[in-house]
């Protein structure tokens, strides 16, 4: 019982001192938005909004979580205050998934912005929504230990912001957002490969298209690969720099 | 009855031995003061008792809990109120302080009792709806203790409580400790206001580049440094003449003369002042101040600073 009012206030918090503040907001839905438009002006008629919808979801919530995760924490690190949720008596793993669960919610919702957007402009008939849900979750949770990891390892705000940007942007080319991953060059196939978002587009692209490379089974699975290793790296980098 | 002993305890950061295999034992009930200069390791010690920092040597047992495998049950049951106002800069001082019991577990309308409590305690209650990022310094200490005492601790640890407020501020953080000593708490203290320690602590252990240089009751520390008694007479006439006979009549004293007026008497055993008076009236010359001067830490921490130097030599 009290360690979850610990977890509670700790997500409590992060949403209402990060999540909420109106800088997030409008860039998680803004950016999103903004990204769409252009993609519809640059080719007029030939777009189908459907077809954009996947890559616009992950890219709301690679963009929402990942940095948003690495620099609140890295921005508590700094000032110790940081110091106070070590110091409580909670397990670092309690107080790691409350830190994940904001990032994670707040990615999900974001995710839902263009769906909200596109459905007054295309038919979502077809959309099998709770493997929508599942793959939502996923990609959050993947982003999310991406910005974990990326607060464990970097010591300053900047270097926060400037390790995601290091790998979102890549990310939103080489994981079929908006080019097909059969058109890429033969590196950067193998490339894309290696990243958990590729996985995550790929079902949501079955889920709301009906056209996937792989298996949905295969996809979820190789998700949840990506998130045991990550949170492996995460738990062992915590272990060795957030207690000196 | 102890309640904290560390053994043996050590850290190194790379190749600074910050912290360099130290014992003592805290005593439950008592208020234990860390005195050293900057750089002493005062907070590389605390951390390692409360969990922000792994040792590199040596045993921590808090009570009866070892601190060093089940930190978090030690968190339980201490408060820390750490050397910098680490509060959240854009919550306010009520939000604060409910997050902070939160963290311990603390229900919703218990927390909220306490902080407004601690918020009246400390001066605080108007300022409870601004943003602690718009507090003064000495607003942000308090509150920062105030969080440090909110789950009601059993031992409470504070990195260097009083530096950097006004003294009315630090007068009542050090009534605070006295109050908390007499519900029965522990407290662990580190400080480098000798005063402050001399005022507050029951024990005191000198910390002097990661190792300490002597321990004891604040009494016994005074007592060692200055072995004595020192008695300071303030006189009428010019004590210039009859200084060579003043000096052959008591020759069991070491006589000072900072001016002609006044004289510094240091003797081993209690100064027995009516010879004194008596003989320099019987030269013309009457006494009208006799001061008793008591040593204070500084001169214990002169004194044992000064040892150590020598043996580095
Ligand atoms: N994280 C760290 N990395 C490297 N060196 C450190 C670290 N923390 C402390 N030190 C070093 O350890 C030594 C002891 O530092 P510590 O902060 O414990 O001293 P202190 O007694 O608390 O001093 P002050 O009175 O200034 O607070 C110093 O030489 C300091 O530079
Ligand atoms: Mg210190």
């Amino acid at each position: 019982m009290e360690t979850a009012i610990a977890f509670w206030n700790i997500l409590k918090k992060d949403i209402h001192n990060y999540y909420l503040k109106p800088p997030n907001i409008s860039w998680g839905i803004i950016f999103p938005l903004s990204w769409t438009l252009m993609q519809l002006v640059r080719s007029p008629g030939n777009v189908e909004i459907i077809e954009l919808l996947p890559g616009l979801m992950a890219m709301s919530i690679l963009f929402g979580t990942t940095s948003m995760l690495a620099v609140t924490i890295t921005f508590e690190k700094r000032s110790r205050s940081f110091d106070r949720l070590l110091l409580a008596p909670i397990s670092i793993s309690t107080l790691v998934f409350a830190k994940l669960s904001g990032a994670i919610i707040f990615g999900m919702v974001n995710a839902f912005v263009p769906v909200a957007f596109a459905a007054n402009f295309a038919d979502l008939s077809g959309t099998y929504w709770p493997l929508v849900i599942i793959a939502v979750f996923l990609i959050a949770l993947t982003s999310a230990l991406l910005g974990l990891l990326i607060a464990v390892s970097a010591k300053e705000v900047f270097e926060a912001q400037t390790f995601s940007n290091f790998f979102r942007f890549p990310m939103l080319f080489l994981c079929g957002l908006f080019l097909p991953i059969e058109r890429l060059p033969g590196i950067l196939k193998a490339i894309s490969f290696c990243l958990p978002l590729t996985y995550g587009t790929d079902t949501l692209n079955g889920a709301i298209r009906g056209s996937s490379i792989f298996n949905t089974s295969f996809n979820i699975f190789i998700m949840l690969m990506f998130s045991a290793l990550l949170f492996y790296l995460c738990h062992r980098n915590i272990q060795r720099n957030w207690i000196l | 009855m102890e309640i904290i002993r560390v053994t043996n305890l050590k850290k190194q950061y790379g190749e600074v031995l910050a912290v360099d295999g130290i014992s003592f034992c805290v005593r439950e009930g008592e208020v234990f003061g860390f005195l050293g200069p900057n750089g002493a390791g005062k907070t590389s010690t605390i951390n390692m008792m409360i969990g922000l920092s792994r040792p590199s040597g040596g045993q921590i047992v808090i009570d009866g809990i070892d601190a060093v495998k089940d930190v978090k049950k030690v968190q339980k049951i201490i408060g820390v109120v750490p050397d910098e106002n680490n509060m959240y800069g854009e919550m306010d001082g009520f939000e604060n302080l409910c997050f902070c019991a939160a963290l311990y577990g603390m229900r919703k309308a218990e927390r909220e009792k306490r902080a407004k409590e601690l918020l009246e305690h400390f001066n605080l209650a108007a300022a409870g709806k601004r943003p602690f990022r718009a507090y003064s310094k000495g607003m942000k200490r308090k509150l920062t203790i105030a969080a440090g005492i909110i789950h009601d601790p059993k031992i409470l640890f504070l990195d260097e409580p009083t530096t950097g407020i006004d003294v009315e501020s630090a007068r009542q953080i050090r009534e605070l400790i006295l109050g908390l000593k007499e519900q029965g708490k522990t407290i662990f203290i580190t400080t480098h206001y000798i005063e402050e320690a001399q005022r507050v602590c029951d024990r005191i252990a000198f910390i002097v580049k990661g190792r300490i240089v002597k321990i004891g009751t604040v009494s016994d520390l005074l007592n060692d440094a200055v072995r004595g008694h020192k008695l300071s007479l303030k006189v009428s006439g010019s004590l210039n003449a009859i200084r060579g006979e003043l000096e052959t009549r008591f020759q069991n004293f070491r006589l000072e003369f900072s001016d002609e007026n006044s004289l510094l008497i240091t003797s081993k055993e209690p100064v027995a002042l009516y010879p004194v008076i008596q003989w320099l009236d019987s030269k013309g010359i009457s006494v009208y101040e006799a001061r008793e001067i008591k040593p204070t830490l500084e001169d214990v921490f002169v004194k044992i600073t000064a040892e150590k130097a020598k043996v580095e030599v």
